[in-house]
């Protein structure tokens, strides 16, 4: 990769050597067909540098970390924690910061529950007073999310409103698929606690301003939560200089292994956050009367740890750094352009989210013409193109773009132009299958 | 691709029987969470028990081609019916759709649903197939049939599912 600038998509010798380590993709489907995966935002194919680094844990070191003082204990130790400090330095964070969770639904429970859970007695005792108020919700305090959130950052918010008496309200989404940003002094205000938004949609592709809304957010007091998701598998992504107060995300969507993810939170944050899930692991004492509880980010992490695929994340982070972030998210725009300019040559298509390529990511869905996304899927799937098809846990989004589902192509890395024209290619099949074009 | 057969098309295109009409005993809404899907379905019965005829299925229905279809074909089938025929259609029709390729279908049984057996090879479009059955049942079931007591012999696959309002909403294919 030497000879390509910073920001240039990779070379089609560069995507060969790409493709070289993802195995998944030289096999065929459906009676013999090339695999053309294009679903990485429901979860990416994995390389066999991040698949060697979590058998090499399994093979050499593996032992339940935190516990024993056997030579594997140390190792697995060691290399748990070596994993968070490579997954800080990947989002530019200290790796005390770092929490690791099953996923990153799980992520954004945690931060949900810890405004619930903080109303309990004695919950914040020890905790300075100003900072414990921040996580203070009741009647008459609001929370507030946007309408093109993924399930995942809207029901842990709908039901922390329920538990506590707040309400909930949201920032609108505009016919192009941008966030309605004209009343956001109306919407965030002062009795707002807590706003939970999407770095980038993973229906739309649309990248949101975030420092908009944490300019907002901070002026009025609010803690701020990013689903970054759809943002640090495919942008550089820095949370200190995000702003933000908290960031989920998961690792299976970035090359990692399932069964990972990400809570990212300002350590006096998180210090001053009751636990979420208890047990062993997150204590500092333990008796039969009551028990205390370790600093932060052991706090959130009760039970035997996921060594293995912290490891395997931290491998797929490796790998990331090693092609350059700047260069996945050129490569990736270079793809979306090519699908949206196809697209667009195709009258009976309809893109639902921006049709510029501007603050847009690689995710693109859109709506055929009088035929089900299902049944779109079907033929893309029999030419061998992997979409996701349906409302992908974005139920309102789809509402509010007047959709009952669409058909959603997102890319990673691997993927090359010459994918987009499969797709296209298939596509042209569709109307020509269900009759309605002549 | 076997999926599509020209009459699962024509159904789609044309579908049978379709609109919400009166009088109807029981109105039923159902959705698939997969993918937004609904149908909203009546059923008028005339007769009592056993012997009760389908007197109409009257329906309001978004979803993709095989769910449309399949209604379509469901509408068609049993009304003019008794229960007790239309009970004996949907068993053949779920044992069908849930064989995996297995079963070719009776075209006795189940008439054009016989065109469905592509579907059952594709496990995340089976559902499709099913909604219109799972609110046609719920909908008999809301009429105050008794669906077991009812169907003369119930396969197994019919005598040990659950079938209630909720039906649709099982086994979901993808996370949502």
């Amino acid at each position: 990769m030497s000879d390509a600038a910073v920001g240039d998509a990779f070379t089609t010798q560069e995507s060969v050597a790409i493709r070289g380590d993802f195995a998944i993709l030289s096999r065929t489907v459906r009676g013999g067909k090339p695999l053309v995966y294009l679903d990485s935002g429901a979860t990416s194919q994995k390389p066999q540098q991040m698949l060697d680094a979590e058998r090499a844990f399994y093979e050499q070191h593996n032992a339940a970390v935190h516990r024993g003082a056997h030579q594997l204990a140390e190792e697995a130790t060691d290399a748990f924690e070596g994993a968070r400090e490579t997954v800080a330095r990947f989002i530019g964070a200290q790796s005390r910061e770092v929490v690791f969770t099953k996923n990153a639904t799980e992520a954004l429970n945690l931060v949900a529950y810890s405004f619930s859970n903080a109303a309990a007695a004695g919950a914040m005792d020890g905790v300075d007073p100003a900072l414990a108020a921040r996580f203070a919700l009741g009647v008459g305090d609001e929370i507030v999310i946007t309408e093109m959130e993924h399930h995942s950052n809207l029901i842990p918010w709908q039901e922390l409103a329920r538990r506590t008496g707040a309400t909930l309200r949201w920032i609108g989404v505009t016919d192009d698929g941008r966030l309605d940003l004209g009343d956001l002094d109306t919407v965030i205000t002062d009795r707002t606690k807590v706003v939970a938004f999407t770095h980038v949609s993973n229906v739309l592709g649309t990248i949101n301003p975030v420092a908009a809304i944490v300019d907002r957010a901070r002026a009025v007091g609010a803690l701020t939560v990013l689903d970054a998701c759809q943002s640090v598998p495919h942008l550089a992504v820095d949370v200190v200089d995000l702003g933000v107060d908290f960031v989920a995300f998961s690792g299976h969507k970035m090359f990692g292994p399932l069964g990972i993810g990400v809570l990212w939170g300002r350590y006096d944050l998180l210090n001053a956050m009751p636990p979420f899930l208890t047990g062993g692991s997150m204590i500092k004492e333990v008796r039969m009367e009551g028990s205390t509880f370790a600093d932060p980010p052991q706090r959130f992490e009760a039970g035997v740890p996921m060594a293995a695929q912290a490891v395997g994340l931290a491998a797929a982070c490796d790998y990331l750094s090693a092609l350059g972030m700047a260069r996945v998210s050129a490569h990736e725009h270079a793809l979306t352009e090519a699908l949206l300019a196809g697209l667009a040559q195709r009258p009976w298509v309809r893109v639902i989210g921006p049709v510029d390529n501007k603050d847009r990511s690689s995710v693109v869905a859109f709506v055929v013409d009088g035929i089900h996304p299902h049944d779109v899927g079907q033929i893309l799937d029999d030419a061998g193109v992997a979409v996701r098809v349906g409302h992908h846990c974005a139920w309102p989004l789809h509402r509010r773009m007047n959709v009952t589902a669409t058909t959603r192509a997102s890319f990673a890395a691997y993927n090359t132009v010459a994918e987009v024209d499969a797709l296209l290619t298939a596509l042209d099949r569709v109307p020509v299958v269900f009759g309605t074009v002549v | 691709m076997d999926l599509y057969q020209e009459i699962i098309l024509e159904h789609s295109k044309r579908p049978l029987h379709a609109g919400l009409r009166e009088p109807f005993n029981a109105q039923v809404h159902h959705v698939n969470p997969t993918c937004g899907d609904e149908v909203t379905l009546r059923v008028q019965l005339s007769g009592e028990g056993r012997s009760a005829v389908v007197a109409d299925v009257s329906y309001d229905a978004t979803g993709c081609s095989i769910s449309t279809a399949a209604t379509s074909v469901l509408a068609d089938e049993v009304i003019g019916h008794s229960v007790k025929e239309a009970l004996t259609s949907f068993a053949a029709m779920r044992k069908m759709l849930t064989s995996k390729g297995a079963d070719p279908g009776d075209e006795d049984e189940i008439g054009d649903g016989v065109a469905f057996a592509g579907v059952s090879k594709y496990p995340a479009r089976v559902k499709c197939a099913l909604l219109g059955w799972m609110a046609f049942t719920d909908a008999l079931t809301q009429a105050g049939v008794d669906i077991r007591a009812t169907s003369a012999s119930p396969p197994a696959s019919l005598a040990s599912s659950t079938i209630t309002t909720d039906a649709a909403t099982s086994d979901i294919m993808e996370d949502s």
